[in-house]
């Protein structure tokens, strides 16, 4: 049994280039009791780089969370989905998908490709922070995440 | 193809052989606002059967949602996860792992074989029951489930 550190906070990379979601995203992960980290990246190249800790971002730690925007530049969500998931150091991380998208396709697409869960972005504000929230109680509150020991290297 | 609608049942199929659990579960999913249909088998080879449709499951309908026990008879939890993932028709499916199993080894294996989330069995009765309702909470009012393809 891992050794409970004094809680570490939570890591969260944001794949978002919409800079008012990014924004709510922060106002509305503050509320939270849990300490959490949000790491925002706003293009999916930038995110697979992050990821694969290249330049700049070389010292940063892996995420226990990723909330993954389908529609980005550079290299679009579904490819970064992709890449992630066929990727062995980095599949167990558990993406949320986060996206405006309601297209069928997208959807089914998105869960084949092993997506853990596939959430329609709100435009009204309030059900944008309910859902953040909903994020935050189930992944944080609820479910097991991988284990930072052993995910970390 | 056709994507859950609001209104429409959502048929979970939960992997488990403990009955006392099977029970919590299905009084924790009765007070749930969104219509749902449980569906149990207790063994890995009943979920693969199920999936398949064979024999008594040829009517049975397609799952939206697997809850899966690790520790099962005659066909092991981690088998059955692998093997749905792995399937062409069934990948899609979202697994709740749902086990009394909280093994740092367990959580990242079954990550690694694309489990959507991993959440251990509570102890404490009412803990499981709530435990249960987020789950539906979460999958049914959250998240859009996968379309069935069918």
């Amino acid at each position: 049994m891992s050794k409970s550190n004094v809680m570490k906070p939570v890591e969260i990379l944001l794949i978002e280039d919409n800079p008012g979601d990014v924004r709510l995203t922060k106002e509305a992960l503050k509320k939270s009791k849990i300490k959490i980290n949000l790491n925002v990246v706003r293009d999916g190249v930038k995110a697979m780089d992050y990821l694969c800790k290249h330049g700049k971002y070389k010292s940063k730690p892996k995420p226990n969370l990723i909330l993954l925007d389908l529609n980005l530049p550079k290299k679009d969500g579904r490819e970064v989905l992709a890449d992630i998931k066929d990727s062995d150091s980095l599949k167990m991380i558990p993406i949320v998908i986060l996206t405006t998208s309601l297209a069928e396709n997208d959807i089914l697409s998105s869960y084949n490709q092993h997506a853990n869960c596939y959430i329609n972005k709100p435009v009204e504000l309030n059900k944008f922070f309910k859902v953040i929230r909903s994020i935050e109680l189930f992944w944080f509150g609820i479910v097991k995440l991988p284990p930072n020991r052993l995910i970390s290297k | 193809m056709s994507v859950k609608n609001i209104g429409s049942t959502v048929e979970i199929l939960l992997v488990e052989d403990n009955p006392g659990d099977v029970r919590l579960t299905i009084e924790a999913l009765k007070e749930s606002k969104i219509l749902n249909n449980l569906n149990v088998v207790d063994d890995g080879i009943e979920a693969m059967a199920y999936l398949n449709k064979e024999g008594k499951y040829k009517d049975r309908p397609h799952p939206d949602l697997i809850i899966l026990d690790l520790n099962l008879p005659r066909k092991d939890g981690r088998e059955v996860l692998e093997e749905i993932k792995e399937h062409k028709n069934f990948k899609r499916i979202p697994i709740v792992i749902l086990t009394i199993s909280e093994a740092e080894e367990d959580i990242l294996k079954t990550y690694q074989l694309h489990a959507n989330c991993f959440i251990t069995k509570p102890v404490d009765i009412n803990q499981f029951i709530k435990v249960v309702k987020s789950v539906s909470n979460f999958w049914f009012s959250i998240v859009k489930l996968p379309p069935d393809g069918e």
